[in-house]
């Protein structure tokens, strides 16, 4: 049997040879991935989804797109090879199998078939270019290390998590409702953080311009070492899209769990980073000082109980300074609101990591979160690599031709995959393909008529 | 000049009498002197590089409106344009003096990608200034000409969003839509730096622009037209009109590229702006680097070789220190022949040399 090779040939850790007894060493290796590539990874979701629709009979299919597309693998070693492509769901699965890349990177489709771009150098002007992209994004939760006192660099938690969650919800309401997008798929990265796809063909023909636009629109936090106030909220209102965030998401993140889980107000100098965030020292020295003397015995939680305080103080409208409008917000916001990072949206030509990959770090691969339910994803049940094997090899024989992640706890994230993000995404390119065929025909008809 | 394609011949608002901002959609087809090419050109440069000037020193919008009315002058109708082309239906338009120097530029500037760049930008920056002094009507106008496909919104679509509209108002700190007020729903692609800045509402993908925001989208169009016409200007030029015209259009044209145009220092002045007696002080206080520097030595050497004295002493002519003075100043060592003071450009262009002291000390000294 395949696994137990897998198993005694690296590590002569078990001395039981028993099967069903068996327990894998947890973690990440490369037969074990070998195995994954062998028997679970979705090549042909994969494809399907990379095609577009190009993949079908219909004469408008574009046989070169998925050709067209760069993909790029991370070896062991950390060896990384870029621009490859396939023609076919049958070539992406040899390439795969045959290399085993610890990361799979996907990047965009090009004007020519990526690993033929140099033949076309030649020609002089920019023949070799991104054509189409989806919209990406990234967002890790080291970039939140200066607001999260739980972990800190690549840890995370079920105290910090929630901040991912509601990354997911404000960038994900903005994205269908103010941008009109329909086919979003939310990733896990495997560690700590959260990738979202944008794959409607409007979204994949944007320019970086109107990336760069879309990426700014989300932009709120703008940390430095050196500003103590990192998000300010100028203006007599804020923009209904932050409006919304606050209301249906930040607000309640901040208050009914942050507070606690974070313990903002726990210590001296967790108030104090707090305080450095009222433009009003006189405000911030009221609060200072109401604070430095502890009544103990309060059966209250401190956090609340300090938060109401400040609150209180600054809504009061007993002091009226032109940075004090907006504090209670900005505070809110400095401490939950998305942070992106920037770059990953900005250009057409970034790559990303492919979902169903396994995290090297973690051996936890990369599944797709629902962003209706997000809230009850958890990092920490993710499956892993050696949990999946393992239950691959106490799954018993299926039937040939069966799907073998269906036997595992993989099979939920594919069904979920393809039921509710690749068939509608699917059903849309065909209409969207057909429809443009239909009126091209149409126009060059009218064309001919006299 | 070169007929591209036959004006179209509508009823513009310039017919119904409203002035309007050129859109130099179509090339005019008119007579113009070689002489002329070169002056409206000359003129129009002035302009842009007034422009690129401008916003290089950070000027605000007002500002920048108020340098471009100061600059409107250059584009008055000219009287002997006018007689040469009578005859011609659309007189009126084409007489403009604008429009020809904005078609010979393109020429000046479609051969290079920096050329083409610096060109798109001030162009874009000068129709976006002059499109914001225009009135309401002639806006619309020139939004119809762009056949923008945007649509004005409703009065029922303006109730169901009138409360989050005002919200975003209020959020840039600009005046409240009120009852009367128009707006255009726009793609959010076309207004990428009005998403950007979050000074749009958005709904399912379409963006609500205040007209005052109109000027951005018009700006957007405008450059982009711009672009796709140099790069077929740049075709045209490669490929014919710079063999044809190599006699009579290219070397003007070439040598358009390369001249600058800085600030007017040949405007003589009456008024003895700077007298002897202040010339330590003002030396001290408000000199350029470069001429504060000629000054000093100048004071310290009791000499200068040629071309220090020549910078020096055109720029002490240019601050205006009256003609005894400066004699006076010189010691008999200043002529009587009449230069204009040198521009930045061209004593940047003077490389010192052992024992010189003039050029710019941005440029020069270490």
């Amino acid at each position: 049997m395949v696994i137990e090779e897998a198993v005694n040939g690296k590590d002569d850790m078990l001395i039981d040879g028993q099967m069903a007894d068996q327990v894998l060493p947890s973690g990440f290796n490369l037969n074990f991935l070998n195995l994954y590539y062998a028997k679970l990874f979705p090549y042909g979701d994969i494809f399907k989804w990379m095609s577009y629709g190009n993949d079908g009979k219909h004469p408008a299919c574009d046989k070169s797109y998925f050709g067209r597309r760069e993909l790029s693998f991370t070896l062991e070693n950390d060896i990384y090879l870029r621009f490859l492509s396939f023609n076919s769901v049958s070539e992406l699965e040899k390439g795969i199998r045959e290399k085993c890349p610890f990361k799979i990177d996907i990047g965009p489709v090009y004007s020519v078939d990526p690993s033929k771009r140099h033949a076309y150098a030649q020609s002089g002007e920019n023949v070799f270019k991104p054509v189409e992209r989806e919209l990406i994004f990234d967002i890790d939760i080291t970039d939140y290390d200066d607001v999260r006192y739980c972990c800190s660099g690549a840890d995370v938690c079920l105290d910090c998590w929630p901040l991912m969650t509601a990354a997911i919800k404000v960038i994900n309401t903005a994205l269908r409702d103010d941008f009109g997008f329909r086919h979003i798929l939310w990733v896990y990265s495997g560690r700590r953080g959260v990738h979202c796809w944008v794959c409607d063909g409007k979204a994949r023909r944007l320019t970086n311009e109107q990336r760069a636009a879309i990426a700014d629109y989300f932009r709120v936090y703008k940390g430095s070492e050196n500003s103590k106030k990192k998000v300010s909220l100028t203006g007599h209102a804020l923009h209904p899209f932050l409006v919304r965030s606050y209301t249906e998401v930040l607000k309640d993140l901040f208050e009914q769990t942050l507070l606690s889980s974070q313990q903002i107000f726990s210590t001296e100098d967790r108030c104090e980073k707090v305080l450095e965030m009222i433009p009003d020292e006189s405000v911030a020295a009221e609060l200072r000082g109401r604070w430095q003397k502890r009544s103990s015995g309060s059966k209250d939680d401190i956090n609340a109980v300090r938060w109401e305080h400040l609150k209180h103080t600054l809504q009061s409208g007993r002091h009226k300074g032109q940075g004090l409008r907006r504090c209670v917000e900005e505070i809110v916001f400095s401490f939950s609101y998305p942070r992106l990072d920037m770059e990953v949206s900005k250009h057409m030509n970034h790559l990303l990591k492919a979902p169903f990959c396994v995290h090297p770090k973690t051996g936890r691969v990369c599944v797709p979160i629902d962003p209706v339910h997000c809230h009850e994803f958890d990092p920490t049940t993710v499956p892993t690599l050696s949990q999946l094997l393992q239950e691959l090899n106490s799954g018993g024989m299926g039937q040939e031709g069966d799907n073998d992640w269906d036997r595992t706890s993989l099979g939920e994230s594919v069904r979920f995959f393809r039921s509710s993000f690749l068939e509608p995404l699917l059903k849309a390119c065909k209409e969207e393909m057909e429809s443009a065929y239909n009126s091209k025909l149409q126009q060059s008809k009218n064309s001919l008529s006299w | 000049m070169e007929i591209v394609r036959r004006p179209q011949l509508k009823s513009t608002a310039i017919d119904r009498g409203v002035p309007t901002l050129p859109l130099y959609r179509t090339t005019p087809s008119l007579e113009v002197r070689l002489d002329d090419f070169e002056l409206y050109a000359i003129d129009r440069l002035r302009v842009l590089t007034g422009i690129s000037d401008g916003l290089s020193r950070g000027k605000r919008s007002e500002e920048m409106e108020k340098l471009v009315t100061a600059m409107a002058w250059i584009f008055r109708p000219v009287a002997e344009l006018w007689k040469a082309n009578m005859r011609h239906p659309q007189a009126s338009e084409l007489m403009s003096k604008d429009i020809i120097s904005h078609f010979v530029l393109r020429l000046v500037y479609c051969r290079t990608e920096d050329l083409r760049k610096w060109f798109l930008s001030m162009e874009t920056a000068l129709f976006r200034y002059r499109f914001r002094l225009q009135s309401a009507e002639a806006q619309r106008a020139a939004l119809a000409e762009f056949q923008l496909p945007y649509k004005a919104v409703t009065a029922a679509e303006f109730e169901a969003i009138k409360d989050k509209l005002t919200l975003v108002a209020r959020s840039i700190n600009q005046t409240l839509p009120a009852a009367d007020s128009i707006f255009y729903k726009v793609p959010f692609q076309e207004v990428p730096e009005l998403v950007a800045g979050r000074r749009v509402f958005l709904s399912d993908g379409y963006a609500y622009v205040a007209m005052i925001q109109v000027v951005s989208l018009v700006a957007t169009q405008f450059r982009s037209l711009l672009s796709k016409a140099l790069t077929l200007t740049n075709r045209k030029w490669m490929s014919t009109i710079r063999e044809q015209e190599k006699d009579r259009l290219t070397p003007i044209v070439e040598a358009l590229s390369t001249s600058y145009v800085g600030p007017d220092y040949s405007v003589g002045r009456e008024f003895g702006e700077v007298s002897l007696k202040d010339i330590d002080n003002v030396a001290k206080n408000s000199f350029p680097l470069c001429m504060r520097h000629l000054f000093d030595k100048l004071r310290e050497d009791h000499h200068l070789k040629h071309w220090g004295r020549m910078q020096l002493g055109l720029f002490l002519k240019g601050v205006g220190l009256k003609l005894d003075d400066a004699v006076a100043f010189w010691k008999a060592e200043f002529s009587q022949k009449d230069y204009t003071p040198y521009s930045c450009q061209k004593i940047i262009s003077l490389t010192p040399s052992v024992g010189d002291h003039h050029g710019c000390p941005y440029r020069h000294f270490r």
